[in-house]
């Protein structure tokens, strides 16, 4: 019973599963993990009534997996990694001169139009995420590319709102500069 | 009057939380004057919107398959794992 539906789930929904993992995390070793721990659950803990699609219910489980991939990847940093707020601000000297104004102005830049845009812009955002700190990346990912409210973002890392929105700042000011520098 | 270093990390603290009435007030003004600060706003609209519409385009692409060596691995795993 619990093989048969394991073979559907994942013959029926594991490419689905895989893409909507690959979509947030953006790495594919950690799509592949989210997937594995998702059938696990859902085969121990088989709460399927079959009253909701087996697809939404499996994705409800997903979606609770990459999130938690993605603040162990935050729980691994040692600490001494933990942004503080005032090393943030000395980082911010890369991007302002002493009075606060900006050393480079900040440049146009192009939306990806089509689908070979997409994937080139894709490739640069990848290279540019990867030059972040992993907190930074992983915050960034948690609430630009899934858009999980900043208070739960909060909860699930157990940070102030106040850390969240320098790390977050931190985090797409890089990237747009990575971008204005890799992006045209 | 806010520094263009103050005003970017309200326009950045606006995307996730609102900005006291008092903040509002002071960005908007700052933006007036300032291009390269509405500049930097255009540019984390832009990068947000892209994310989003990338998002939905790999979500959507049915080339994307979980490779058929991690199928069985996690097969694998679940077969051990009920043993």
């Amino acid at each position: 019973m619990a093989e048969n539906n394991l073979n559907d789930w994942l013959n029926v929904h594991g490419d689905y599963l895989y893409r909507f993992a690959l979509a947030r995390l953006r790495d594919p070793h950690l799509a592949e993990d989210a997937v594995q721990e998702t059938m696990l659950a859902a085969i121990k803990n088989n709460s399927f009534e079959g009253d909701s699609s087996a697809r939404t219910w499996l994705t409800g489980i997903l979606k609770h997996k990459i999130i938690d991939l993605q603040r162990k990847q935050i729980r691994e940093q040692p600490v001494s990694d933990v942004i503080d707020l005032d090393a943030s601000e000395h980082s911010m000297d890369d991007f302002f001169d002493q009075s606060g104004h900006w050393l480079d102005k900040p440049q146009t830049l192009d939306m990806p139009d089509n689908a070979l845009e997409q994937k080139q812009f894709l490739a640069v955002l990848d290279e540019c995420l990867s030059k972040l700190p992993k907190k930074l990346k992983a915050i960034f990912m948690l609430r630009d590319v899934q858009e999980l409210e900043n208070e739960n973002i909060c909860k699930e890392l157990e940070i102030s709102a106040t850390n969240a929105w320098v790390m977050l700042y931190r985090a797409r000011m890089g990237l747009r500069k990575c971008l204005e520098l890799n992006w045209t | 009057m806010l520094t263009c270093k103050q005003a970017s990390k309200l326009i950045s603290q606006s995307l996730d939380c609102p900005l006291t009435w008092s903040e509002k007030m002071q960005l908007k003004l700052h933006l007036l004057i300032c291009n390269p600060c509405t500049q930097f706003k255009r540019q984390l609209n832009m990068l947000r919107t892209a994310l989003q519409r990338i998002r939905y385009s790999i979500e959507h692409d049915s080339t994307i398959q979980l490779p058929l060596d991690v199928k069985n691995r996690i097969w694998h795993t679940i077969e051990s794992d009920q043993k």
